[in-house]
């Protein structure tokens, strides 16, 4: 009786019953890759804001301290982005007529705020205080990396739960003494965790990964 | 004791034959293959119709489900769980015959299964499909149900590996994958030899595709004997593990009326009863519908009755000693969820079920009843409600009367439950009648060897 | 209408939080089909199919067909079918703004609550509160802790208030007859209305107003009575207690306001009285009652004795050591027979005889006054008749309770009156002409004025009608001009407390709407210019000037009151004219017929909550019904009317006819029929439609609380919908409870059941919990169900208001609930609360069987729930033992109105549909508590944190914290050797425990009882 298949056809029943396997687990990997990629964290992507604010500029030339803007940053769950007025403190006496600071002049003639971009966003049902995290010595770089050497600001990390859980996990990894939480230079002594051991110690630094510490 | 082969001829006229006389192997092969490859009978198509519409209203249900949520359905707080999870046990439940048939009276030698496997194993696919629809329209965020999947994430989470209902995930999918591939391997012969017969060029290519090159020579008997038996065994354990592992999903619980040992065994006889109910109502109106009767006869109709009466006479023994332990513990919570189910706003249910399950199910002692072909086709259906009864009394009355009587509350369906659960039946008999249409429903080649003379099967094995 | 098109039809039924705004007809059409369902399922409860049930259920069946599936569904089905295609997996979040201040106010920490001290005033009595405030929007009200009226709880109405500062429903423009119109135009037509008075001196202008114990209002109409010197000032308000006026103006002479020291009192009579849960200063009175109630281990075992004698059974009977059902004429005659068993002078013992029960009472109760003289207390309820109050205050005065329990102070209101007879005799100028300019100032007398008044005819001759409210309400109808009021959270303001404190409110919030103040209006009225705050403090400076006023200012300002401002006791003599007057006219009363009680409802009160969600929704005391008010009747009286719960009766009174749901409650009083007042609202808003029947129909100047009254069965069913279905315990020893004797005999009782299960008797390694352990500590003799806590819990935690039709669904979202158990006699039951939320079990059975671990244990012992991780399989529900948790079976809250954004916690997450929630122990209360200690470096304080229920809680039932603290005040409890758990046999080991209940019977009534 004639043959319905050529020969070939073997082997194409072969790859495709293969493949069908190996195009499944590929799939799973890269949804993976995907929710991990920076397209999907937006990390590393600048996000563009009304006024070209540089932080490398006025952190690292000017030597501003990060609590002059951010003044919640100690004592409330938002660092605080600046109103107006503390712009304008500055700005009223030097680049007082920029074009590029006429939004900043503009609001606060007119009284009407800002409207910045956020970078750093995490979900909404997530509950992340800064006071808490400063005064337990961990510092600004930890989570915003090198603010200071950035000319515009980005998202350094990707703020999905697997990063917070990595610190969460092992707080003494990142802990500095309490002066050294807005120094943005501080490297840890190689000094075999002594040190972090101290501070955890003194400043009651508890891992925490139950759901309610971030998610209520 | 294979009866066919004559060895031992005083028993034969005793017991009617698995294959009536007079068949060779080329009417064998004709009259099956002739369901698929002749013309479409003109009542298939209103069946199928029938099916179709009752599809229809599945999909109609679970958009609203969708657009909604499952406040459309009748559950509250505290009857979380309603239709879905009784239906889900359901078809589960219905699933095993198959199983139970194909693999372990293989493994038992028993060669009356052969005309009935095949079809058997299909319902159990079918069955198992729409069991495993449920636990995902259940969830109130049903397009997560992947989270209930070992899948590594961004959040580094796994699933809670103590819950039954993981339990669960793994069970019926590794079912639905072992008996799809038992039923696909039996299959691969005859779709052979519909390959070679068809006419139609697009049949034979797509029968040609699925027959894998299968040319019966030795090697490839000797692979698919070898396999065949290989996922025989591979199922035999399955047949016991799903349903005590669907069952785990209430005795786990601490609710008096889930929280109690006796389930897993319980759960599957249950199973296996309404298996094989469900069985005896495809087979009888198959056999009268494309004239197998030579083939289907009425000894394998009574072999199906017979192990309904034991199945069954196993649930009634879990009934009695469910009230028993009730009694016994001096628990009172668990004493009063077992007077609730005979005294409760649902003792209906409960007196239906003892009808359904214990009474019916022992009418099979009587011969007469046995054979009567009607008898086991009536009895087989108000079986399979019965089961579907026990689960709803596990379910919900057990639920809606749990310990602190401020927070008891009834269940009552709505219209979208009995939508949803209409539509699945409607959903499994589309997939039936496809099957039947495009299929051999009855294992061609197998049949062969029941053959006076045949003794490929014994040199097989 | 925004939200008119592309409803999903579910929502519509879900109350206020789902919105139900637009054209109800969608609203209706939707509702049917569920509706049918539900009747179908209550007839097979009632175990018997109706014909009518057999019609519902083929409706039901063609039904589908009938729900058309709106765009929004149709979104959602394409949203969960992409989500469902694995696309949720690499969704994106969208990129937010941030807005930050362009000046920030000082001492402002975003994130961070500013909390605020104000009051909140119900026919003009000031109910002192701290209003917390997140970047300026107030989303939180609790008590104020210096104020001597609150101590730091308040009642639920104060807790539901924030939810009508947010009412989508609020009048928002002003009207003008039917078209928008503005202030403008509005204060023009008052100006020329004004002019023409000021000729006449005012005769034809009329101001009504609720009860003032404002002096800056006061002082204002004052200023206004002067250039229209014949104008008149009516005062109104449905709870004017009139009655209570008028007896110390018969009693005393002049009309004093009085007061109760119950922290003086060891035997408390209340008649016909919910002292403890309603009318002005019922938050402190409940205070210094169960503080004299509770008893602590190795401290002196005394308890106060409360008889209640009533109609309705209220909170205040629920507590009451013996309670006796005795319709309101019944009422009168046992205290005329109490004053006469005392020897009272004056007193006669009436002819009538009392029912049996009442007459031993009257003896025993009698016996236990004499014995405590001057460490007692009688009080009557607001609603009985003049001679009853004038008895009671005989009573007091005879047992020397005057001073110490019984306290006379001058009148809290700056002209008290007798309002209804200054309101008939408005209605009465309006009919015959004499009115010409009326202003209506945040008052509804058009629905709440007694009916034969017919006040809304007579406004309709009124050529000038201004009104000023928070919603155009019935009386706003018919007013040519009205004017959305603020609220008191968007205004200044001063009220008096009941014990006289002078409190001031100040504004929260900028005004939402274009809203007055009544002080605004009566400024311009006055033809003053200048802001209600200075008004306020000029008038502050005539009460308290002098030098140090700015000082005082701050502070008052600070504190919410003027310290020191209680008005003192005042000796007063008791007229026995009077006396004996009263008596005589009760002695000739008699006791027969049927009688209606009209009171007011538990929840709307006077109907001014009838628009409000978190209220509707609250079961109540006694019934835990929803939505409705009923026919209240007896066992014993539905069994001779032929009717049972959900039959329809019509009562007639003079006033009028209406017809009512029965409702059959246990320990109701015979002859008598209760409807609570409030409901059956014309134009109440939204949410007010459609919950039950107006009972103001059958109130009459004459019989203002009820009288005779016909009740005849007629044909109809209203399916009552209430949240717990069995009230009877079931011999589970759930609410363990004992006599004092019996407590003193043996204090082990709460435990012969034998204890718990041993730690480690568990499948799983026993957890050690080191550093803090939170747990709660019920004391469930102090309960009254007064319903605070769950009003208090919806409002701290976001939860969302169902409705009327998922409730009887049984799917209401309370985190807290009271359950309520009888027990004993049908007609005379003891009854017991018991308040349940997450035991935060630490064999929490919910957690083992959650697929996906979206509910775990915290090292902190709390079983914490992940609502972005639950994925709805409702298994969790299903195994716990308590039935504690609550699921979104649709998307319950409404996102959709921008002004309801305004009202939610940002502290606890908004839960979508498909997910489970329950009591958290206010997670977010412990988490800012645990960051500030952490940030100070030291241990959280033992009452640093304090739940939302603890801490409106009147009576201090509920304690909240570290059980691993040996000092804190919880472990203390929980060392209380009548301390239990519930199921603890089951081995949950749940944090929340329970010490068992006392009562103090009189072991007199107790043997024949």
């Amino acid at each position: 009786m004639p043959q319905i298949f050529h020969r070939s056809a073997n082997s194409i029943a072969r790859v495709s019953i293969f493949g069908a396997a190996m195009f499944g687990i590929g799939a799973l990997f890269l949804t993976l890759a995907i929710t991990r990629s920076s397209w999907a964290t937006r990390r590393d992507t600048v996000i563009p804001q009304p006024v070209p604010f540089s932080h490398s500029h006025h952190v690292s030339d000017i030597g501003i301290d990060c609590r002059y803007c951010h003044t919640s940053v100690e004592s409330g769950r938002y660092a605080g982005i600046p109103p107006t007025q503390t712009c304008m403190n500055c700005h009223s006496q030097i680049w007082k007529d920029s074009p590029m600071l006429e939004p900043v002049r503009a609001s606060f003639k007119t009284n009407t705020p800002m409207q910045w971009n956020r970078v750093h966003d995490v979900a909404d049902f997530v509950y992340f205080n800064h006071s808490v995290h400063v005064n337990k010595g961990i510092g600004c770089v930890s989570c915003h990396g090198r603010v200071d050497r950035m000319p515009l600001m980005r998202r350094e990390n990707t703020l999905q739960m697997e990063w917070c859980l990595a610190c969460h996990r092992h707080p003494e990894r990142f802990v500095r003494p309490l002066d050294q939480v807005f120094n943005m230079e501080y490297d840890a002594p190689h000094d075999g965790g002594v040190l972090a051991k101290k501070l955890v110690e003194e400043r009651h630094v508890q891992s925490l990964t139950n759901c309610s510490t971030c998610h209520r | 004791m294979s009866a066919p082969t004559g060895s031992t001829p005083r028993f034969v006229p005793q017991r009617p034959p698995v294959i009536a006389a007079g068949h060779t192997s080329a009417s064998v092969t004709d009259k099956i293959s002739s369901v698929v490859l002749g013309g479409t009978p003109r009542w298939l198509f209103g069946a199928f119709g029938i099916a179709f519409t009752g599809f229809m209203v599945f999909l109609f249900a679970v958009t609203c489900l969708f657009a909604k949520g499952v406040g459309i359905w009748g559950i509250n707080i505290p009857v979380g769980w309603g239709f879905a999870i009784i239906c889900f046990v359901w078809w589960i439940g219905i699933g095993h015959a198959g199983t139970l048939i194909s693999a372990i009276l293989l493994l038992l030698r028993q060669s009356w299964r052969t005309s009935i496997n095949r079809f058997a194993e299909a319902m159990t696919l079918f069955a198992v499909a729409q069991a495993g629809l449920y636990p995902i329209l259940h969830l109130g965020r049903p397009w997560l149900f992947y989270w209930l999947l070992p899948l590594p994430n961004t959040m580094t989470l796994w699933p809670n590996f103590r819950s039954p209902l993981i339990w669960d995930v793994f069970a019926v999918s590794t079912y639905m994958t072992v008996s799809l591939m038992f039923w696909y391997v039996g299959l691969i012969p005859d779709l052979a030899t519909l390959r070679d017969r068809t006419k139609n060029p697009i049949g034979r290519t797509i029968y040609g595709m699925m027959a894998m090159g299968w040319r019966g020579d030795s090697r490839h008997w000797h692979n698919y004997e070898t396999s065949y038996y290989l996922l025989a065994a591979l199922a035999t354990p399955l047949v016991v593990s799903v349903h005590t592992v669907v069952s785990f999903d209430f005795s786990v619980g601490v609710i008096p009326g889930w929280h109690t040992t006796i389930f897993p065994p319980y759960f599957v006889a249950g199973a296996i009863l309404s298996g094989f109910a469900m069985v005896a109502n495809l087979a009888i109106p198959l056999r009268h519908a494309f004239g197998l009767h030579d083939f289907i006869t009425e000894r394998h109709l009574e072999n199906m009755a017979k192990i309904m009466i034991v199945t069954g006479l196993i649930v009634t023994y879990g009934y009695a000693m469910e009230l028993f332990t009730a009694w016994y513990s001096a628990n009172q919570y668990e004493q009063y969820a077992f007077l609730n189910r005979i005294h409760g706003p649902y003792r209906f249910t409960w007196y239906g079920l003892i009808f359904c399950n214990t009474v019916c199910s022992q009418l099979f002692w009587f011969k007469r009843i046995r054979n009567s072909v009607k008898a086991l086709f009536v009895l087989s259906l108000v079986i399979n409600v019965g089961m579907w009864l026990e689960r709803f009394i596990i379910v919900v009355v057990s639920l809606s009367r749990d310990f602190l009587p401020s927070s008891w509350g009834m269940y009552f369906p709505t219209k979208f439950d009995w939508m949803t659960f209409i539509g699945t039946l409607g959903f499994f008999m589309s997939l039936m009648f496809l099957f039947i249409r495009f299929l051999p429903m009855i294992s061609i080649f197998e049949m062969r060897t029941l053959l006076p003379g045949s003794k490929t099967k014994q040199e097989a094995a | 209408m925004h939200d008119s098109d592309g409803r999903e039809p579910e929502h519509d039924t879900h109350g206020h939080d789902a919105g139900v705004r637009g054209s109800q007809e969608p609203a209706l059409a939707a509702t049917r089909a569920p509706l049918m369902e539900r009747e179908l399922w209550r007839s097979l409860e009632d175990r018997g199919r109706t014909p009518a049930a057999r019609v519902r259920v083929q409706a039901e069946i063609l039904a589908p067909l009938a729900e058309p599936t709106s765009r929004r569904s149709f979104l959602q089905l394409m949203g969960a079918s992409m989500a469902l295609a694995g696309l949720g997996a690499c969704a994106r979040q969208p990129i937010e703004k941030i807005v930050p201040y362009v000046k920030q106010p000082e001492d402002l920490v975003p994130g961070r609550p500013l909390f605020f001290a104000t009051a909140l005033t119900i026919a003009g009595v000031a109910s002192p509160v701290l209003v917390e405030s997140h970047e300026g929007r107030p989303t939180k009200i609790e008590g104020n802790p210096e104020h001597p009226a609150s101590l730091g709880a308040t009642d639920r109405f104060a807790q539901a208030d924030i939810m009508r500062l947010y009412d989508p429903d609020r009048s928002t423009v002003v009207m003008h007859l039917d078209d928008i119109s503005t202030w403008a135009n509005c204060t023009e037509a008052l100006r020329v209305a004004l002019g023409e008075q000021l000729a006449k001196r005012g005769a034809g202008l009329r101001i009504l107003t609720p009860s003032v114990t404002s002096p800056a209002l006061a002082a204002q109409i004052g200023a206004v009575l002067a250039q229209y010197p014949d104008a008149k000032w009516v005062q109104y308000d449905p709870d004017g207690r009139d009655a209570v006026r008028e007896a110390s103006r018969r009693a005393f002479g002049a009309p004093m306001s009085v007061r109760y020291d119950l922290s003086n009192a060891d035997v408390v009579v209340t008649l016909d009285s919910d002292l403890l849960t309603s009318g002005p200063g019922n938050v402190r009175y409940a205070r210094d009652f169960m503080r004299r109630r509770r008893i602590h281990e190795g401290e002196s075992a005394t308890m106060n004795r409360l008889y209640a004698v009533e109609s309705m059974p209220t909170s205040t009977g629920s507590v009451a050591d013996h309670r006796v059902g005795l319709a309101p004429s019944e009422i009168a005659l046992f205290t005329a027979a109490l004053a006469a068993e005392l020897g009272v002078a004056g007193a006669t013992r009436p002819s009538a005889a009392l029912p049996d029960k009442a007459a031993r009472w009257v003896v025993a109760v009698a016996k236990e006054l004499a014995a405590h003289r001057g460490r007692s207390l009688v009080v009557a309820g607001d609603c009985l008749p003049v001679e009853v109050q004038v008895l009671a205050f005989a009573i007091n005065a005879a047992l020397g309770n005057v001073g110490p329990t019984f306290v006379v102070t001058d009148p809290i209101e700056v002209r008290p009156t007798a309002q209804h007879e200054e309101l008939a005799a408005l209605a009465s100028d309006m009919q015959s002409g004499r009115v010409e300019t009326l202003l209506v100032l945040e008052s509804n007398p058009v629905y709440d004025a007694p009916v034969d008044l017919a006040f809304g005819d007579a406004m309709r001759r009124v050529p000038n009608c201004f009104h000023l409210g928070l919603y155009r309400d019935e009386t706003a109808e018919l007013c040519q001009w009205h004017v959305p009021a603020v609220h008191e959270l968007e205004s200044w303001g001063d009220a008096r407390a009941y014990d006289g404190t002078l409190s001031l409110q100040q504004p929260l919030v900028e005004p939402l709407y274009d809203g007055h103040s009544s002080l605004d209006v009566l400024m311009l009225v006055a033809g003053q210019t200048g802001t209600v705050l200075d008004l306020i403090r000029s008038q502050w400076q005539v009460l308290y000037g002098g030098a140090g006023f700015e000082k005082l200012w701050r502070r008052t300002l600070h504190d919410g009151f003027a310290s020191g401002s209680q008005f003192v006791p005042r000796g007063v003599e008791l007229r026995a004219d009077a006396v004996r007057d009263a008596a005589t006219r009760l002695a000739g009363t008699s006791a027969s017929g049927n009688e209606v009680v009209l009171r007011f409802d538990p929840n709307v009160h006077d109907g001014r909550f009838a628009n409000n969600g978190w209220l509707q929704e609250v079961p109540k005391p006694w019934t835990k019904l929803v939505w409705d008010n009923a026919a209240i009747v007896s066992a014993a009286m539905a069994h001779e009317l032929g009717v049972e719960t959900g039959d329809m009766v019509e009562l007639q009174t003079d006033g009028g006819k209406v017809e009512a749901g029965v409702w059959v409650l246990p320990g109701h009083a015979e002859r008598c029929v209760t409807a609570h007042l409030g409901y059956g609202r014309r134009r109440g808003g939204n949410v007010a439609a459609g919950a039950g029947f107006d009972a103001y129909a059958l109130s009459t100047t004459r019989s203002r609380w009820g009288g005779p009254v016909q009740v005849r069965k007629v044909a109809g069913h209203r399916t009552l919908v209430t949240t717990q279905e069995h009230h009877d315990m079931m011999r589970r020893n759930l609410v363990r409870r004992a006599t004092l004797e019996e407590f003193t005999a043996n204090p082990h009782f709460a435990h012969e059941e034998g204890p718990a299960p041993a730690r480690d008797e568990s499948m799983f390694k026993t957890f050690e919990y080191k550093g803090n352990a939170w747990g709660v500590a019920i004391d469930l003799g102090s309960c009254t169900g007064c319903n605070a806590c769950v009003v208090a819990c919806n409002s701290e935690n976001n939860i969302a208001v169902v409705g009327r039709d998922q409730v009887r669904r049984n799917r209401e979202m309370h985190w807290i609930r009271i359950d309520r158990y009888f027990e004993g006699d049908l007609n005379d039951p003891q009854i017991h609360h018991q308040p349940v939320m997450c035991m935060q079990c630490e064999n929490a059975p919910c957690e083992q069987v959650c697929p996906v671990a979206a509910t775990s244990h915290s090292p902190e012992g709390l079983n914490d729930m992940v609502y972005n991780r639950c994925v709805g399989t409702r298994y969790c529900s299903n195994n716990c033992p308590y039935k504690v948790r609550r699921f979104n079976f649709y998307g319950y809250q409404d996102v959709k109105t921008p002004v309801l954004q305004l009202m939610r916690n940002p502290d606890v997450t908004i839960r979508t549909r498909g997910v489970m929630e329950k009591c958290t122990y206010c997670v977010q209360r412990i988490n800012h508590a645990r960051i500030d200690a952490k940030n100070e470096n030291r241990p959280i304080r033992d009452g640093e944190i304090v739940t939302a229920c603890q801490q409106v809680c009147p009576t201090e039932a509920i304690v909240f914290g570290d059980i691993n603290d040996p000092e804190s005040k919880v472990a203390k409890m929980k060392r209380e050797t009548r301390n239990y758990g519930v199921l603890e046999d089951l081995n949950t080991r749940p944090r929340t425990t329970y010490v068992a209940k006392l009562r103090n019977p009189n072991s007199e009534l107790e043997a024949k009882a």
